[in-house]
């Protein structure tokens, strides 16, 4: 019983300066967010509703919308691979860049890959991997892990990006203004676009319909991979394919305004297939990696509605728990309130070890009101705490409800244990029963027990009428 | 009339609920044999405990009368924790008590009908009000903003940042008490921004916690659930307090 739940720990000991980050990060913008939905829609919710009954339907016909966007991405001349599990995705990749005697390429921001540590695999396997996404480009120089979906180093400032700079010899001199840092790195990655033989990117959609890709950016990174390469790999998990691409108008929309306050992100590329002949240059060669990697089990699961996330960040930015404890703290690539979800899930042999997660909620619901595709998170957390119950998982500072429910279902018990609770107004804290109670007394007075006093008054004041 | 909250700490809240419900015309009954909603359970995951809690409250509160709750938490876990809890085996008891229950503002604006609060500040009174997190995407905020905002002399401020929780969340606030006690705080802060009068709320749940943490800070705050405001501008001296 005595314990602290990893998260709550990790949060007590980030520092300010990293907590700082996290806070000021994820609260800059929200408003922007809400008023950039609500300005250009009388009903947002209602887009939202919709959004996530598209994605519900293609989920619930998946097998059906694969098998179209196969056949579609193969007539526009894509090779298309479908992986399993994680290792079997790495493998894929890895025969295929060795296929092309690739030595050297550059890779844009993908969950995907991060779900799988793609990059440490192709370095340890001999091949110069550059992210070129700003955010994960420092990430990549300090060997840190990314915090945030779309905001990778919001854990991070500029001091400190300024010192890694520094430290790596990128411009001259310790520099901490933003747009001389975006600058030297903006020179620092086009001498590396140009050496690279390959792109990596991921997927944000996979239109069943016409077999094209759509990839959404803000720094235009992934099209300037692709420009000067003749080999283009894109991950993405099986769960990205919409049904047409004409559904692009409700998601687009809607990811950009959830994800950063956009009305559209600066770029949004629609990948047609590998260069045409007619085409000056772009990659001759074009494979798609379908990765499975856990998510059929998500689907089987009763928490499948996960699968409907198209990774905008919006549920992270408003999680108080998330705002206080870092990305970090949850121990995987999805931190907030998406991964307290899928980590488990998609993790699903470390399910005992990751179902602290879904505990690190007060279930405020804050996630689930800024989802653009309405998953209800707090329903997905609950369903989690009770999984983890019935498999009799260990959960720290876990307080037992049987004796409360055998309590509740009694009610001469209950009334008499109401009236005796006065009793406990004239106790010190010390006498709490249990640790977890004297931390919460330790921060907080509790009100004076009134128990018995409303019954007493209310069975009197029936009398008197 | 359903609470457990109240029943234990905040007599008058529950007192208010029968004062002004009654004011409505409305007779309220409150059975004896009612405890608790069993949210505690229902939250930590013990599903097993709180099906036990939710069919001991169904039955306490069989028949066909409306369920009235002070409390925007204990609504949400009678009109949708019960049923996420039954999913697997649905119980025309528990379905029952779900489209019978009511939060209680939500019940006197929406249900009755009561659009205008006619009572009276002696003096301007700027308030806080917390809308607690269970009456997310419901009517409800609105609600009880505009019967308290009809008050003469009163003003409904809005703070920064509203649509944080208040770190409460039952057992949570136990079980992940650091983070828990800095979401309180930031909302504490934000409040004080604004330098209203009074807090006011309608889950006493969060107002404690909010109270708790201001009084070992060494804040002052003057908290209230919405019911009892209705009831002191209409109807003065009436509190027990």
């Amino acid at each position: 019983m005595i314990g602290i739940q990893p998260i709550d720990q990790y949060a007590q000991l980030i520092s300010e300066e990293k907590q700082h980050s996290v806070l000021d990060g994820s609260s800059a913008g929200t408003e922007k967010r809400y008023q950039v939905l609500h300005k250009d829609y009388a009903d947002p919710d209602a887009l939202r509703k919709l959004a996530g009954a598209i994605k519900d339907h293609t989920l619930h016909h998946l097998g059906h919308y694969l098998a179209e966007a196969e056949q579609a991405l193969v007539s526009r001349g894509a090779k298309v691979h479908f992986a399993t599990t994680g290792d079997m995705a790495k493998q894929t990749i890895l025969d295929i860049l060795r296929g092309h005697g690739v030595e050297r390429l550059t890779k844009s921001k993908s969950m995907a890959a991060e779900e799988i540590h793609l990059n440490p695999f192709l370095i340890e396997n001999g091949i110069e991997c550059l992210e070129s996404d700003l955010g994960e480009f420092i990430i990549q120089l300090d060997d840190d892990e990314p915090s945030h979906i779309v905001k990778p180093i919001i854990h991070k400032n500029r001091r400190e990006i300024a010192r890694t700079f520094q430290a790596h010899g990128i411009g001259v001199d310790y520099n901490d203004d933003p747009e001389t840092i975006t600058r030297r790195a903006r020179v620092h990655l086009r001498r590396k676009y140009m050496e690279a033989q390959a792109v990596i990117t991921g997927g944000n959609f996979v239109c069943a319909d016409t077999g094209r890709i759509l990839l959404v950016t803000n720094e235009g990174n992934s099209r300037f991979g692709m420009a000067p390469v003749k080999v283009h790999i894109a991950l993405v998990g099986i769960e990205k394919v919409i049904p047409e691409e004409k559904d692009l108008s409700v998601f687009l929309n809607l990811l950009g305004r959830s994800a950063t306050g956009q009305q559209l992100t600066v770029y949004t590329e629609f990948i047609n297939g590998p260069k045409s002949p007619t085409q000056p240059d772009g990659p001759e060669h074009f494979h798609v990696v379908f990765m499975d990697n856990g998510r059929t089990d998500v689907l089987a699961s009763n928490c499948r509605e996960i699968l409907r996330c198209i990774r905008c960040g919006a549920c992270q930015n408003v999680c108080p728990v998330y705002r206080q404890a870092s990305g970090h703290a949850y121990r995987s690539n999805y931190g907030g309130p998406v991964g307290a979800v899928l980590s488990p899930l998609l993790f699903g042999d470390r399910f005992p070890e990751l179902a602290d997660l879904p505990k690190a909620s007060s279930l405020c619901g804050a996630c689930n009101e800024v989802c653009p595709v309405d998953i209800p998170i707090p329903d997905l957390l609950l369903r989690l705490r009770d999984k983890a119950k019935r498999e009799h998982v260990y959960s720290p500072a876990a307080i037992p409800m049987a004796p409360f429910a055998a309590l509740a279902t009694q009610p001469a018990l209950w009334r008499t244990a109401m009236t005796m609770s006065k009793a406990m107004n004239h106790l010190p804290i010390s006498v709490a029963p249990v640790k977890p109670l004297q931390d919460w007394l330790g921060q907080r007075t509790l009100p004076e027990f009134h128990g018995g006093d409303f019954r007493k008054w209310f069975a009197r004041h029936k009398q008197g009428k | 009339m359903g609470t457990c909250l109240c029943d234990a700490f905040y007599d008058d809240v529950a007192r208010a609920t029968v004062e002004i419900l009654e004011y409505l015309g409305v007779s309220v009954e409150f059975p004896e044999n009612q405890t608790c909603c069993g949210q505690p359970a229902f939250n930590s995951g013990d599903w097993a405990s709180s099906r036990k809690v939710a069919r001991h409250t169904a039955e306490v509160f069989a028949g066909d009368l409306p369920v009235i709750v002070p409390s925007g938490s204990c609504a949400a876990m009678n009109r949708h924790g019960n049923l996420l809890q039954f999913e697997e085996e649905p119980d025309a008891a528990v379905t029952s008590l779900a489209n019978r229950t009511w939060e209680l503002i939500d019940y006197i604006f929406h249900g009755l009908g009561i659009r205008k609060w006619p009572g009276r500040f002696e003096e301007p009174t700027r308030i806080a009000f917390h809308r607690s997190c269970h009456s997310r995407g419901t009517k409800t905020g609105a609600a009880v903003r505009q019967l308290l905002g009809s008050i003469e002399n009163a003003e409904v401020v809005p703070f920064g940042q509203a649509e944080q929780c208040c770190g409460f969340g039952g057992t949570f606030s136990v079980t992940f008490p650091h983070i828990s006690g800095r979401m309180g705080t930031l909302k504490l802060d934000k409040i004080y921004e604004i330098e209203p009068d009074l807090l006011v709320g309608i889950d006493m749940s969060c107002l404690m916690h909010l109270s708790g943490l201001a009084t070992a800070q060494g804040r002052h705050l003057k908290h209230y659930h919405a019911i009892q405001i209705l009831r002191d501008t209409l109807i003065p001296n009436s509190s027990l307090a």
